[in-house]
């Protein structure tokens, strides 16, 4: 477990000494949100129905804004190859990076959540679910994302094909995660919809560190 | 297949071919590295000295040919393989934000060693004064200084270099070449692609120009 560790520490510590991205991304998420209360116009009762789903797909432009940089400054600067040399596979390295990427970015979101769905008048007995269907689905969003972006390393315009490539895998997570939240706005439980994307995230979680490997020896040779 | 250097315990190359794209690079090298050997390739730029040591670090898939290492083919036991060997690409893999002594904990965590010689890599590159000094501040001769002090810190058997020398003083070279001979006395293999001359006593020489890919094999080879 040495390099697991080693590298989430690592990662860990260049994002919370490079604040500001974090900063950036969750700056992102509430301005995407807010925007829609302008948009949409101060209807209490049309925001609190679609709240859910403004905050759901905030989160996957959020998530995606930031996964562009995921392996592009270790493939830049070289640390990419001892990742590659390192003592554990290189599927263990990408799902330590995407550790690092969830509790920098899907945790703070989530947590952030309740207090964008209060702005967007959801109703209050359905923000547990929406809190614990996005702290659910979040990391889904975090092992996705590292596919498209390991795939993306040396194109010319990243973030664009990250965005592209992403959002149709991002589908699942959306349609569960926001169906929790109309299910409990239903009174109907919202268990099955949670459950459902808990097994996105669980799929997620092994197949993801294999293809996202895959497409980094790609670029590395 | 057996080997004819399959019983040496070294590092063998065997027959190796190197592709990038749609160019040969060079075809039929054999090298091998023994204890306390040293390797220097030379040659033009882009006759494959880079590509070859990615080769031997398994980086690169190689066209064709084997690597053994200590009697059996890499392929088989790539884990054993990486964790004797050290590969120091053109580029440092350094992180701005980190100081070097973060640096070399997490390079040597990497590797799995946990308790690496921090200090005594910092020392025998001389940064022992800007070990907590964050990477952005140091020169491009200290980044180099910082990368090589990783194969100090955390001893490997094989240390595979690639232009190691590049951006360092006198003294820095100074420090390079005793590293090497340490670790060559020590039982140690090195190989180096370089343009400076380092001194490096009974280096095998491999010049790389002699192996280069005819076009013509190239053609043939991508019908």
């Amino acid at each position: 477990m040495g390099p697991f560790l080693g590298l989430l520490r690592r990662d860990l510590r260049l994002g919370l000494r490079q604040g500001g991205d974090i900063g950036l991304v969750l700056g992102f998420f509430v301005l995407a949100v807010l925007l829609f209360p302008f948009g949409v116009g101060p209807e209490p009762e049309l925001l609190g129905r679609i709240a859910a789903g403004i905050i759901w797909v905030a989160a996957l432009l959020a998530a995606v804004l930031s996964l562009d940089r995921l392996f592009a400054a270790d493939y830049a600067d070289g640390s990419l190859d001892l990742l590659a040399l390192s003592a554990a596979p290189l599927e263990l390295a990408v799902l330590a990076k995407a550790a690092a990427h969830w509790l920098t970015t899907g945790l703070p979101l989530s947590l952030l959540s309740p207090v964008l769905a209060v702005f967007l008048d959801l109703d209050p007995a359905a923000m547990p679910v929406l809190v614990l269907g996005l702290v659910i689905g979040t990391p889904a969003l975090s092992l996705l994302g590292a596919i498209a972006a390991a795939l993306s390393l040396g194109a010319r315009r990243p973030g664009m094909l990250v965005m592209l490539l992403m959002l149709p895998l991002y589908l699942p997570p959306l349609i569960f995660g926001t169906g929790a939240v109309e299910a409990a706005l239903a009174a109907q439980g919202a268990r099955p919809h949670l459950l459902l994307l808990g097994a996105v995230t669980l799929a997620a979680l092994p197949l993801a560190p294999l293809a996202t490997a895959a497409a980094l020896r790609q670029a590395l040779d | 297949m057996q080997s004819r250097f399959a019983d040496s315990g070294e590092l063998v190359a065997e027959d190796l071919g190197c592709r990038r794209g749609e160019r040969l690079v060079f075809t039929g090298v054999d090298c091998r590295l023994a204890a306390g050997g040293a390797l220097v390739l030379t040659g033009r730029n882009g006759s494959g000295k880079s590509s070859l040591l990615r080769l031997l670090a398994t980086l690169l898939a190689p066209a064709a040919g084997r690597l053994w290492w200590r009697g059996a083919p890499v392929s088989g036991r790539l884990a054993e393989y990486h964790s004797a060997l050290h590969y120091l690409g053109h580029l440092d893999a350094i992180k701005p934000l980190l100081t070097p002594r973060e640096t070399l904990r997490f390079w040597a965590a990497l590797r799995g060693t946990t308790a690496p010689g921090v200090d005594r890599g910092l020392a025998a590159f001389g940064l022992a004064e800007i070990a907590d000094w964050p990477c952005r501040w140091l020169s491009s001769g200290q980044r180099r200084r910082l990368a090589l002090a990783r194969l100090i810190a955390d001893p490997a058997p094989v240390w595979l270099l690639d232009e190691p020398a590049v951006g360092l003083d006198l003294d820095g070279e100074a420090r390079l070449v005793a590293a090497i001979a340490d670790h060559r006395a020590a039982g140690g293999r090195v190989a180096v692609a370089t343009h400076q001359p380092l001194a490096l006593p009974d280096a095998v020489t491999l010049a790389l120009d002699d192996f280069a890919a005819s076009p013509a094999a190239a053609l043939a080879d991508s019908w």
